[in-house]
């Protein structure tokens, strides 16, 4: 039973990490491409460290506590990073294609 | 279960990790290859986390951590470099 839970906790966070690397690959701008990573960062990577968590505290006589730390900084910091790429990107005027609209800085130019 | 699970686990993070290694060598600009630098770490430590799992052994989780602190300021450095052209002012 417990190994079925991990089994498929498993196979979601590697699919969905897979998930987010195919959307780096093809999608056709970075502003687009930036939405793709962050189901890598949740939903992957936090299966499988909830996978983890529940493999090591069903030892005996230990509670894995670790992943919960991993998980927890990887929610805080992906946010963070994300917006300063975006900064970046529209400080330095990045191309965009047609379709990607509101384009922030031809509205305000003071960033 | 687990040990038909783990080797097909790897395999796709392996795919992962290979398709953000060609953003990085292909992507046109910095903010592409900084992109493909914070997801690289990302399935870096998706890996680690499995590889602990299929040897049993909970050494590989400082790893981890570090490379999630290690990759998020190099990140924020870079992206500030690029918005400053300096990271410490």
């Amino acid at each position: 039973m417990l190994e079925t839970i991990l089994a498929l906790l498993i196979i979601i966070g590697a699919f969905f990490t897979l998930v987010g690397s195919i959307g780096l690959y093809k999608l056709p701008d970075f502003y687009m491409r930036l939405h793709g990573p962050t189901k890598a960062t949740t939903l992957g990577v936090g299966a499988i460290l909830v996978a983890s968590a529940l493999y090591f505290s069903f030892k005996p006589g230990e509670i894995s506590l670790h992943e919960i730390l991993v998980t927890v900084f990887l929610f805080i910091t992906a946010p963070v990073s994300a917006h300063l790429m975006a900064k970046a990107a529209i400080h330095i005027k990045l191309k965009q294609i047609e379709r990607t609209k509101n384009t922030p800085y031809q509205a305000d130019n003071n960033s | 279960m687990l040990d038909i699970a783990l080797p097909i686990a790897f395999t796709l993070v392996s795919f992962a990790l290979a398709l953000s290694l060609l953003r990085l060598i292909i992507g046109p600009d910095l903010p592409d290859r900084i992109l493909a630098l914070d997801t690289l770490y990302i399935n870096s430590i998706a890996l680690l986390i499995l590889l602990g799992l299929y040897l049993g052994s909970a050494l590989y989780f400082e790893a981890a951590l570090l490379i999630a602190v290690m990759g998020f300021v190099g990140t924020v450095a870079l992206s500030k470099y690029l918005l400053r052209g300096d990271i410490m002012e």
